[in-house]
């Protein structure tokens, strides 16, 4: 294994696109050669070198290459977006699009980040230790593929637009989000242990939300069916059941119509 | 224009307008235009190795107007696949980022045509209506000369004339038309269907009656042929036929070519044809349903081949996820009823519609390996390459980017079975298709005429464009390919035609070594046709405005001049 260091030495005047920074991108070069990898800011390209100092080789393959950015990156997009395998860590806040399309690996967050992380994700993991903004793992806009697999968790709260289109996966958000989750979704889970506001499960055809919190505007498009126990993310819990979106197409499976799950922790 | 000479020396020269077939030779040109020589301080291009032809010509494009920008706007998703749309030539000053793949921005549209040595383009379909937007988008493209063909088929003037036998009256609102729209043509889509569209009916045959007009889309083809050539205008009438699409369309597709028939051509420009097929791929199915859906191909092009007055476009499907739009809003829908994906669908008042809908051709998916193979196999059938083209009907069977990919496999058998190998049903489509059967590889010659000659003639361009004789449009592209040498391995034919080596227009280095170095001096063309003032159009036109018909003044019609600040007007007249 091998490790890089990034240190960031310079605010970028507009925004840096760090499309580079995947350990893809960084296995099998020097420090130096990394220093020389392209990023836009503008309609400019300019090198990684610009904005941080690089230290340590890439590893091997993409596997091998763990990626260490020792400070803040508001103002960096694409950290990680499109990796396959190996690792980043953001020692701070990183800007948007982290881990967007990407395949494999694990990114970690240790500060904030800001919208559009996860987007279209196929596989990986992506952590972030503080809050996400909007478009958590959702899909590209205009796109009707979102986010196919892997696992993000944030440990903070969300804004709005969570899991958009979604197809497979899982979205952890630990506090609270504001609308919008799970619109027109066709597969996968988004469990929030906090509150929403509402707009929870839109058009939605397939997949389960869990929400241990408090929806304060339920969509008119949910039917209670009963209540069960079930065990999300090692904690157990009742749920109030609800299946939906009941306005929108379905698909039968063994005859029977399959529906959006929606699970709703019950009142103590 | 530029005022200084160039020289391009040393290339296989391949001009089918003069029946060169990669002589080595020089190609000079001065003021903008190709002359026999030059004098010796002119600029020398080295073309010495490489393949000399004329600027390109695309005859079917749908490149500005109303649904592309509907396609843009309802797909902000496209411009991922667009790849890299920051080339190092955009940090440049005055050079344009490029977005966009199936419906790319303007300035993709204008840098990507020239990168392939494309000097003229014609966008396909204007609604008359809308045609200010239209061209304010041509005058936005840089680098190519466009036109634009007028939709006529479903126009509610047109249909009025033509159900009492009115040819004259119809070809006097004709030339209005192009006047007030700067339009180059008369385009035809879904004769009757799209009108009919509007009771949510259609017409899949050129029997059907078009609800309220009482007459037939066989009617209206017939009636606009003959008011095409009543004018004596430049380019044929330009059709999209009914049944676009279908399993088992072919029949209707030959009954409407039949239209054509015995009809002569009459005009001052060189054009022999009457009928211009357009996306004929799209019109060349057998089988009752997608089931049995299969290609006939072979049935089409044996009645082509023996009807000297009809020219053909291909419409080749090539295999991306693309955006299709067209005016035949009926099949738009068809369509999304199909693929399920978004749709979006506009009636333009008394003259045509449109809708779009995403597509994914995919070579996995049979009905889509099948069309990809018939619209090869009518380029491969065809007998004289001057009346084929090579069109994907951009973007309704693939990006017009993919050009040198639909050259490559006509090239090369290999490429084709290299292709048809990696389809899931490789058996299944050889079954429903002929192309595996089919060992012809089209020349540089065949392509050469597919892509320049053959359209220009058709166009009515012949004098200007097409061509490296003295006094055409000094407009050469130089591709890297060595003419006596071939590769073996195809993909460095689609690479050479992607990125010209050297694009020259008008006289001057637009492209050089595949990017894009000057955005030259565009033009907008279009028809302007003299005749003596028709009192009964002319009345009808101004009643239809007052009558409050339109939901435009009369005075807001029209196309103003500057928004069209580059034209090249061609003029025909009409003696009484």
């Amino acid at each position: 294994m091998a490790t890089v260091t990034l240190k960031p030495t310079k605010v970028p005047e507009l925004i840096f696109e760090g499309y580079s920074i995947t350990p893809d991108a960084f296995a099998g070069k020097t420090a130096a050669q990394i220093a020389a990898l392209p990023g836009h800011e503008g309609k400019f390209v300019l090198k990684l070198g610009e904005f941080f100092t690089v230290s340590g080789n890439g590893g091997e393959t993409a596997a091998d290459t763990d990626i260490v950015i020792d400070g803040d990156c508001s103002r960096v997009k694409y950290i990680g977006s499109k990796m396959t395998a190996g690792s980043v860590t953001v020692n701070g806040n990183a800007d948007m699009y982290v881990g967007g399309w990407m395949k494999g690996g694990k990114i970690h967050i240790k500060g904030n980040v800001d919208s559009f992380c996860g987007i279209q994700m196929e596989g990986g993991e992506l952590l972030v230790d503080g809050d996400a903004k909007n478009h958590v793992g959702c899909a590209y806009r205009g796109d009707w593929r979102g986010m196919k697999g892997g696992t993000i968790r944030i440990k903070g709260s969300a804004g709005n637009d969570i899991g958009t289109a979604m197809l497979g996966g899982t979205i952890i958000i630990e506090k609270d989000v504001f609308i919008h989750v799970s619109t027109h979704a066709e597969g996968g889970t988004v469990i929030i242990k906090g509150d929403v506001e509402g707009r929870v499960g839109g058009q939605m055809v397939k997949g389960d939300m869990y929400v241990l919190g408090k929806i304060k505007f339920m969509l008119p498009g949910y039917k209670k069916i009963g209540t069960v126990e079930k065990e999300v993310d090692g904690a157990k819990y009742t749920f109030d059941h609800y299946i939906g979106d009941l306005g929108e197409r379905h698909g039968k499976s063994k005859g029977q119509y399959v529906y959006a799950n929606l699970y709703l922790k019950a009142a103590a | 224009m530029s005022s200084g000479e160039l020289i391009v020396k040393g290339g296989f020269v391949i001009d089918p307008t003069r029946k060169i077939n990669g002589d080595v030779g020089d190609i000079a040109i001065k003021d903008g235009k190709i002359v026999e020589k030059v004098s010796s301080s002119a600029k020398v291009i080295d073309a010495k190795g490489k393949v000399v032809m004329a600027g390109g010509v695309d005859v079917h494009s749908h490149v500005a107007g109303p649904k592309v920008n509907a396609g843009r706007l309802m797909r902000p998703e496209d411009k991922l696949r667009a790849g890299v749309c920051r080339s190092g030539m955009a940090q440049k000053n005055g050079f344009r980022m490029e977005s966009g793949f199936s419906i790319p921005s303007v300035f993709r549209t204008g840098y990507e045509y020239a990168r392939m040595g494309y000097s003229f383009v014609m966008e396909a379909a204007m609604p008359p209506l809308l045609a200010p937007h239209t061209h304010e988008e041509i005058h936005d493209t840089p680098i190519i000369d466009e036109a634009a063909l007028p939709v006529f088929a479903n126009n509610w003037f047109v249909m009025e004339y033509l159900r009492q036998g009115e040819v004259e009256n119809t070809a006097a609102y004709i030339a209005w038309l192009l006047k007030v729209t700067k339009g180059y043509g008369v385009k035809l889509v879904n004769p009757g269907g799209t009108a009919a569209w509007a009771w949510g009916l259609n017409c899949l045959s050129i029997n059907d009656p078009v609800p309220y007009f009482e007459l037939t889309p066989a009617d209206i083809i017939k009636g606009l042929i003959q008011a095409n050539e009543y004018l004596g205008l430049p380019h044929s009438i330009h059709i999209h036929q009914n049944n676009l699409g279908n399993p088992g369309n072919y029949p209707e597709t030959l009954a409407s070519l039949k239209l054509a028939e015995g009809v002569k051509a009459k005009n001052k420009f060189g054009r022999e044809t009457v009928m211009h097929s357009t996306h004929l791929q799209f019109h060349s199915y057998g089988g009752e349903g997608w089931k049995d859906f299969c290609s006939k191909s072979r049935e089409i092009m044996d009645y082509i081949n023996k009807q000297k007055n009809i020219t053909f476009d291909l419409g080749c499907v090539t295999l991306d996820e693309t955006t299709t739009m067209t005016a035949d809003g009926p099949f738009e829908h068809h369509l999304h009823g199909l693929n399920h994906l978004k749709w979006t669908n506009v009636d333009v008042e008394l003259e045509t519609a449109a809708g779009v809908v995403p597509y994914i051709y995919d070579k996995d998916v049979l009905p889509n390996a099948i069309q990809w193979a018939t619209g090869l196999e009518l380029a491969l059938f065809a007998k004289d390459m001057d009346r084929a083209f090579i069109t994907t009907d951009h973007p309704n069977a693939g990006p017009f980017t993919r050009y040198p990919r639909v050259i490559k496999w006509l090239m090369s058998k290999k490429a084709r079975e290299a292709t048809l190998a990696t389809m899931k049903n490789t058996d299944r489509v050889i079954n429903a298709t002929y192309i595996h059967g089919i060992d012809r590889e089209l020349s540089l010659y065949d392509i050469a005429q597919m892509t320049r000659s053959g359209p220009a003639k058709c166009l009515g361009l012949a004098r200007t464009y097409g061509g490296l004789a003295p006094g055409m449009n000094g407009d050469v592209s130089v591709f890297d390919l060595n003419y006596k040498d071939m590769p073996k391995d195809a993909e460095k034919i689609e690479a050479a035609f992607q990125r010209a080596a050297c694009f020259i227009k008008d006289g001057e280095i637009v492209v050089k070594d595949g990017e894009v170095v000057s955005h030259g001096h565009k033009k907008t063309v279009w028809v302007k046709v003299k005749m003596p003032e028709n009192p009964q159009v002319t009345r009808d036109v101004s009643q239809a405005f007052h009558r409050g018909t339109y939901t435009v003044d009369i005075s807001n019609y029209p196309v103003r001049e500057y928004l069209a600040p580059h034209q090249s007007i061609i003029d025909v007249n009409v003696e009484a």
